[in-house]
């Protein structure tokens, strides 16, 4: 164990001692790992690229010999895969024909029909040519029966017997066959595949020469026939070959034929990968690009996520380079196909090292410096990423024991692949690491520079320079200090950034040039010869046949297809028939003399046909061969020099060998043919038309969402709350990076909680029991419970929870019940003094004078009253002052039913007579101010608590209607009730000399240790005003602030109130339903939310509206105004934002079902919204997610449902049963 | 066919997009938080895969002729008999939905590295085990057997770590393999070297390894699910 804590130690030291070097040299070490990675990789120049084309090399044909299996010592130039015999040797017979001189009595279809009819002669000649002895049938290369699959091609290519391919196999080598065919051209194309093909097809095949080469076509301007014989040899023979060449040349000379015939070609051809294998191979790498997505998903909380993920991908891609290369360096070669075992690799290897790397860097304290937080990251992961790699190394070398050589090849691979691995996430990704974090840090510090919207991004702080000095201070506190995974840089809204970054790299144009030089390079390195021959052809048929001299204007010549004889003939006069011009050039077109739409055709021989079969597909033997199941896999065939025949027929043998329907169905057929043809072009040209308009389309409306990016009115941006599911714990046992914010819960209703109210000290809640507790909003300790009904039971409790065993009490309590006349007669007169709120006493004479009789009646001769005495005395001396500005006159004395105890001991014998059912209503709305706690009841009665004591102050029950809403302001209480009242209250606060007196006895023990001399007061609240009709509908929402009253109800209207004098100010009239919410603050911003979903801004001054949006589907649930924005949530469950001063929205955040009407607001920028079992801070200025704060383990599927923000910066919110406290210290810095 | 596994990861995606109700609350997230209709989901997804990596697979067994299937289907594009896909899908649906209701009733949930980056490593890990078992050329078949057992384990052990998971394995493995050998003995295909008795003797560990990728889908997949739910049922 020793061993292993102190190799854990030193592992980690190192780390530390790493990570410190890493982000102190940035950038020399990135140069370092990159010049590393390419000395890695340069052995892979040596490596043959990979590719399935086919090889050449080129050899006399005089001096051939079969080569050997064994590698000669002088190799030479020689390929090392000439060895062995060839699979076949190709002997071709390259035939051009044409019937000449062209006859105006010829029709289109006798272009082909003879010259195709002379295959059958060759092939005669060819099959019966013997040379001493040996016959083809002898030398021929055999082959037995196709491949099942192609059951349909059995009447046309050979079976069991020679391989020989020619135009003739379409009439199965049967001279009548062919005549009797009356369309020689469905023939050949009714194998054609549909569409477009790719590779060999049986034309091309069988005519051994590109499909538009062959001239078997209807309006075939040069009027020859070119196809060949394809002869497959199993064995050379030289003289053979030679006698065969002779005589076919002595049969069919070709005048002017210069064609070479000293080289023979030998084709290799790599390894064909089938769609088959493919599909197999492709699975694997879209499972591990799968794999790569939801890997790299997971990085979060870095300046670029992007550039790390890309850094990430690039070490493990660069790995597995490095180590092929290092493998080939030592001569391991690899033979395994290495497309296959690729993903195999990465899946090995894998992304967790760097996605753990980063987790654990990110998690670091933000406050430290950069280097420290690599260091320290990379300490704490120092002994899982060693314990993985040592675990992965040992699977391996197990592997390597196996003893199989493709897992040992495999095995050996990853071990080489797992090391540089392991490099490159020491050094190379580290230090982009490094880089990523400090540019955060540095973006942070540009952050709030102005212009956020119109300037370009910061200027890029150099965040390769390595920074020794500590982090600056920061600007804002508040966000940065959030805590690490919080601290999210802000920045420019991303549609300019993208802006931006197009405009400043010209990304577009570079992309398309980059696009269009790839695809240059795939065209050249896949079709290399193809395209050489297309651009030649190109250009030979562009170029004005200079030699001949001839205008450039015949270009136009196949405009007039040659179907049409007569008409042409009829212009001009038939040249004389030449059957051979003698000054034939060598070059290119020489077939297409000018001058006459009407030519005789010609033969050339150029160098193009020397070997014909290079321009077609590189598919063509392959495919020829895997008829008959051959593979030329690896292998190769040689090609010999080709056999040049030339065909001349007379005008009367084409005519004599004419079938009857040739003559009419010509023109149908031609015109099928030319429909065939102009048919696909136009699908070309459609499918491309299709094609950019779609991209233009695209394009349009990518521009249009960088342009005009604010979606008006839409349900908008889906602002990432996405990772919030996998914030609390993922597979790494890894715990998101612990905030310093730790919500503090509150436990102990036992129901649903239904009013909060705060005034930043304290904390007033209310259950759907009825249960009211009272809790000190710093420390979260449960001061007081005032359960719903008893009395009794909540006095003796609230003290109890309050001052644990002060044995006294009980007795404070049993004398009262004595006394309950007196009591009645006397409170009503006697207010008590407030100390918080001196400017309440004025009353104090009035009721003075009233006070010593029932003192004196009651007669109780305390001791205490000396005290007592004393205590008054002091306390005349301040209220006097404040006599002079009385307050509107109480109204005296009043009703039997108001009662203000100071005393709840007195109740409970009233209670129970009077109205038993009444505790029963239940605590609709709740306010808390000093500490005394404003209780509306769905009975209508009003209740004033004392927080700390948990007794009862004060009740009054002057209405029936139940209270719906209740605002407390200094010493206020503005009340608004079911039936569309609203009611006025004073609370006017006395200390009453006799109360106190008349309490003393009991409390002898008590009354000195007392803390909260406030509870000896007697307070009373009266009803100043009652506006009786305020609104028709009930009230629903009550605000004030600012010595406002506003109030919003069902009847559409909003009403703003003068708090003094309970004057209606105005009556605010626009809204299409009831109000439903109301914000209002000392800078009288007054908004209002209703039902129609609709916001308004009120001027508070003058009562008039200044915007008006609407932004929900459904009620404005809660409305909060910041100096800059309003952001209102409505029961559609979205939040928005919107500018203040246009009344444009921003953006809008969608909320989890239910959590819509929890909001509040900590700072100008610091939005905190419910979820489930969660808060969350946004920026308010981007909508960014700051942080997702999780409010108990088992608590993640209540929702909050209120949210209260504190002063001191705290966050209250409701889930259920629970409260849950939520410090934000970072706002306690700012207000500091 | 590839489509079924965007199909897959577009599902995922979106279902996790609205189990986190950023999306909008359309019909769609009725629709997941529905029971029934939840698991059809899933269980087409599961089969679509299972469709898919056995056609995969088989191309790579075939490729190898490994598996001898009559001549004439080989011809079809699908490469093997059209009875096969539909009885992996069916198999894998079955496992896929097994797999998470079995934690559920043992009241051990899967806890190991439930994310879909592991699910996908799994298997592309199943795909390469599958892939030696056609192309890499051992010396005989206990090696071949053997080595692919180990991988088979370490499979579980990497992915899976659950006793519920290893015992569901290997019993499925077992049953499979049985009816394999009954298919086989009734000449419905056949392998072209059988070791053990009529099939091949790695059969039962690379269906060890598919009870086990599939598993992992199934509990990714049911994660879902059980988010959803939940969070209807606080809702509610």
């Amino acid at each position: 164990m020793t061993v292993r804590e102190r190799l854990r130690q030193n592992i980690s030291a190192a780390f530390y001692r790493h990570g410190l070097l890493c982000a102190s040299y940035p950038v020399p070490i990135i140069l370092f790992t990159s010049v590393s990675i390419l000395t890695c990789c340069y052995p892979l120049l040596k490596l043959p690229l990979p590719g399935t084309g086919p090889v050449e090399f080129t050899t006399g044909a005089k001096d051939y010999s079969v080569p050997s299996h064994e590698p000669q010592g002088d190799l030479g130039e020689r390929p090392d895969w000439y060895q062995g015999p060839p699979v076949a040797y190709i002997q071709q017979v390259l035939v051009k024909a044409a019937v000449s001189p062209w006859d105006s009595s010829l029709v289109p279809v006798d272009v082909f029909r003879s010259p195709l009819g002379r295959v059958f002669s060759l092939l005669e000649e060819i099959r019966n040519h013997v040379y001493t002895d040996r016959s083809l049938e002898t030398l021929c290369l055999q082959v037995t029966e196709l491949l099942p699959g192609l059951r349909r091609m059995q009447s046309i290519l050979p079976e069991h017997g020679c391989l020989l391919v020619s135009p003739g196999n379409y009439w199965q080598n049967r001279r009548d066959l062919f005549d009797s065919d009356p369309d020689i051209l469905k023939t050949v194309h009714q194998h054609e595949p549909k569409g477009i093909h790719t590779s060999a097809t049986l034309k091309d095949l069988l005519f051994g020469v590109p499909g538009k080469n062959t001239g078997v076509s209807l309006y075939s301007r040069k009027r020859v026939v070119t196809y060949t014989i394809t002869i497959a040899l199993s064995s050379y023979d030289a003289r053979f070959v030679a006698s065969l060449r002779a005589r076919l040349k002595q049969l069919h000379p070709s005048v002017n034929c210069t064609l070479r015939e000293d080289h023979m070609v030998h084709v290799h051809f790599k390894e064909e990968i089938g769609i088959a294998e493919l599909i197999p191979l492709v699975t694997t790498y879209i499972i591990l690009f799968a794999y790569i997505y939801f890997s790299t998903r997971k990085i979060d909380m870095v300046k670029s996520k992007w550039g790390l993920a890309l850094a990430a991908v690039v070490t493990v891609l660069s790995s597995l380079l490095m180590s092929v290369g290092l493998c080939t360096l030592f001569g391991l070669t690899p033979t395994l196909n290495g497309g296959s075992i690729f993903p195999y690799l990465v899946v090995v290897i894998g992304l967790e090292n760097v996605l753990v790397l980063t987790k654990s860097v990110v998690s670091t304290p933000v406050d430290l410096e950069v280097k420290l937080r690599i260091a320290q990251g990379l300490s704490s992961e120092s002994w899982s990423i060693m314990k993985n790699m040592a675990t992965e190394l040992v699977i391996i070398l197990i592997g390597y024991f196996t003893l199989v050589p493709a897992i040992q090849e495999f095995c050996l691979f990853a071990v080489v692949g797992l090391v540089s691995d392991f490099f490159l996430q020491m050094f190379f990704f580290t230090t982009v690491l490094s880089i990523d974090i400090r540019r955060m840090e540095l973006a942070d510090l540009n952050r709030r520079l102005p212009a956020e919207a119109g300037m370009p991004p910061p200027p890029k702080p150099g965040p390769l320079r390595p920074r020794e000095a500590p982090p600056p201070p920061r600007p804002s506190p508040h966000t940065i200090t959030l805590q690490a995974p919080a601290f999210r840089n802000l920045r420019l809204p991303k549609r300019l950034r993208v802006v931006y970054f197009l405009a400043r790299t010209r990304l577009a144009q570079r992309i398309i040039m980059v696009g269009t030089v790839i695809w240059i390079g795939i065209l050249v390195y896949t079709d290399p010869a193809g395209l050489r021959t297309y651009l030649a052809a190109q250009v030979s048929e562009q170029s004005p046949l200079g030699e001949a001299g001839l205008p450039p204007h015949l270009g136009v010549a196949p405009v007039f297809p040659g179907g049409d004889p007569t008409s042409t003939l009829s212009v001009l006069p038939a040249p004389e028939p030449t059957p051979l011009p003698e000054n034939q050039s060598q070059g290119h077109g020489a077939s297409r003399p000018g001058g006459a739409p009407l030519t005789s055709p010609q033969i050339s021989w150029g160098s193009e046909d020397e070997e014909v079969w290079r321009r077609l597909s590189f598919r063509y033997w392959p495919s020829l061969f895997s008829y008959y199941n051959i593979t030329l896999a690896k292998r190769y065939i040689s090609i010999l020099p080709v056999i040049p025949v030339t065909l001349h027929l007379n005008p009367q043998e084409a005519i004599e060998m004419r079938h009857p329907q040739d003559t009419q169905h010509a023109p149908r057929s031609s015109a099928k043919t030319t429909d065939l043809q102009t048919d696909l072009t136009l699908y070309k040209v459609a499918a491309l038309g299709l094609f950019a308009g779609v991209v233009l389309v695209l394009l349009l409306f990518c521009l249009y969402r960088v342009l005009c990016p604010r979606n008006y009115g839409q349900n908008g941006v889906q602002h990432g709350r996405r990772r919030r599911g996998d914030l609390p714990c993922d597979e790494y046992g890894y715990s998101p990076p612990v905030s310093e914010i730790s919500p503090l819960l509150l436990r102990g209703h036992s129901m649903d909680i239904e009013c909060l109210a705060s005034d930043g000290m304290l904390l007033a809640s209310c259950c759907l029991a009825g249960q009211i507790r009272v809790w000190d909003a710093q420390t979260g300790d449960c001061l007081t419970v005032i359960p719903n009904n008893g009395l009794r039971r909540s006095s003796s409790s609230g003290c109890w929870e309050h001052r644990d065993g002060w044995d006294s009490l009980t007795p404070t309590c049993e004398p009262d019940y004595n006394e309950p006349p007196l009591r009645r007669r006397v409170t009503p007169s006697r207010p008590t003094l407030f100390g918080d709120q001196p400017d309440l006493t004025p009353l104090i004479d009035t009721n003075f004078g009233e006070l010593p009789p029932s003192h004196t009646t009651v007669g109780f001769g305390f001791d205490f009253g000396g005290l007592v005495e004393k205590a008054y005395k002091e306390h005349e001396a301040s209220p006097t002052m404040h006599f002079t500005a009385p307050t509107p006159p109480v109204t005296p004395a009043p009703p039997q039913r108001r009662r203000s105890l100071g005393d709840p001991p007195v109740a409970p014998p009233e209670r129970i007579n009077v109205s038993p059912g009444e505790w029963d209503s239940s605590v609709w709305s709740l306010e808390l101010r000093g500490n005394l706690i404003a209780a509306g009841r769905s009975s209508g009665k009003l209740e004033l608590w004392d927080a700390v004591e948990g007794t009862l102050r004060c009740c009054n029950e002057d209405g029936s209607s139940g209270i719906t809403a209740l605002a407390f302001l200094n010493n206020r209480i503005v009340a608004a009730r079911l039936n569309g009242s609203l009611d006025f209250f004073t609370v006017d606060i006395n200390k009453p000399l006799g109360l106190l007196q008349y309490r003393g006895p009991p409390g002898r023990a008590s009354l000195p240790s007392s803390p909260c001399y406030s509870s000896e007061d007697v307070i009373s609240c009266q009803l100043t005003r009652s506006v009786q009709c305020a609104h028709q509908k009930p009230i629903t929402v009550l605000r004030a602030a600012a010595g406002r009253v506003v109030t919003g109800s069902q009847d559409h209207t909003v009403r703003v109130y003068r708090l003094e004098d309970s004057c209606c100010l105005f009556t605010l009239q626009g809204h299409s339903g009831g109000i439903t919410a109301i914000y209002i603050d000392q800078t009288m911003v007054l908004a209002s939310g209703g039902q129609d979903g609709a916001i308004c801004l009120w001027d508070v001054l003058t009562g008039s509206r200044v915007s008006h949006v609407y932004g929900h589907r459904g009620d404005v649930t809660s409305l909060v105004c910041t100096n800059s924005c309003v952001i209102s949530s409505g029961l559609d469950d979205l939040i928005c934002i919107w500018d203040r001063s246009t009344g444009i929205k921003l953006y809008s955040i969608q909320q989890e079902v239910g959590c819509g009407s929890s909001l509040g607001v900590i700072s100008d920028s610091l939005l905190v919204t419910g979820g489930h079992g969660c808060v969350s801070f946004w920026d308010l200025n981007y909508g960014d997610l700051l942080q997702t704060v999780y409010l108990g383990q088992n608590s993640e599927g209540q929702h909050v449902r209120q949210l209260l923000v504190l002063d001191n910066a705290a966050i209250v919110c409701d889930f259920g049963s629970e409260l849950s406290l939520v410090y934000v210290p970072s706002v306690l810095e700012k207000l500091d | 066919m590839l489509l079924s596994l965007y199909l897959l990861t577009a599902m995922a995606e979106a279902t996790r997009l609205s189990s986190n109700g950023t999306a909008q609350r359309g019909p769609y997230i009725s629709v997941i938080t529905n029971r029934t209709t939840n698991l059809l989901i899933r269980g087409t997804m599961l089969f679509g895969v299972g469709v898919f990596l056995a056609l995969v697979l088989n191309l790579l067994q075939v490729q190898r002729n490994v598996t001898l299937f009559p001549p004439d289907v080989i011809s079809s594009i699908f490469s093997s008999a059209w009875w096969v896909p539909p009885c992996c899908g069916t198999a894998s649906a079955l496992i896929g939905l097994l797999y998470p209701c079995i934690d559920r009733r043992l009241g051990e949930p899967h806890k190991l590295k439930r994310e879909w980056s592991s699910v996908m490593r799994c298997v592309a890990v199943f795909v390469g085990i599958n892939h030696a078992s056609a192309k890499v050329d051992f010396a005989n078949n206990v090696q071949l057997s053997l080595t692919l057992a180990a991988l088979s384990v370490g499979l579980w052990w990497t992915f899976d770590r659950s006793r519920s998971g290893f015992g569901l394995g290997v019993a499925i493995a077992l049953l499979a393999t049985l009816a394999t050998q009954l298919l086989v003995y009734n000449g419905v295909f056949q392998y072209t070297s059988p070791d053990f008795l009529y099939i091949r003797s790695w059969l039962p560990c690379i269906f060890f390894a598919g009870v086990i990728t599939m598993g992992n889908i199934g509990r990714q997949l049911a994660l879902y699910e059980c988010k959803v739910v939940q969070e209807k049922i606080h809702q509610d």
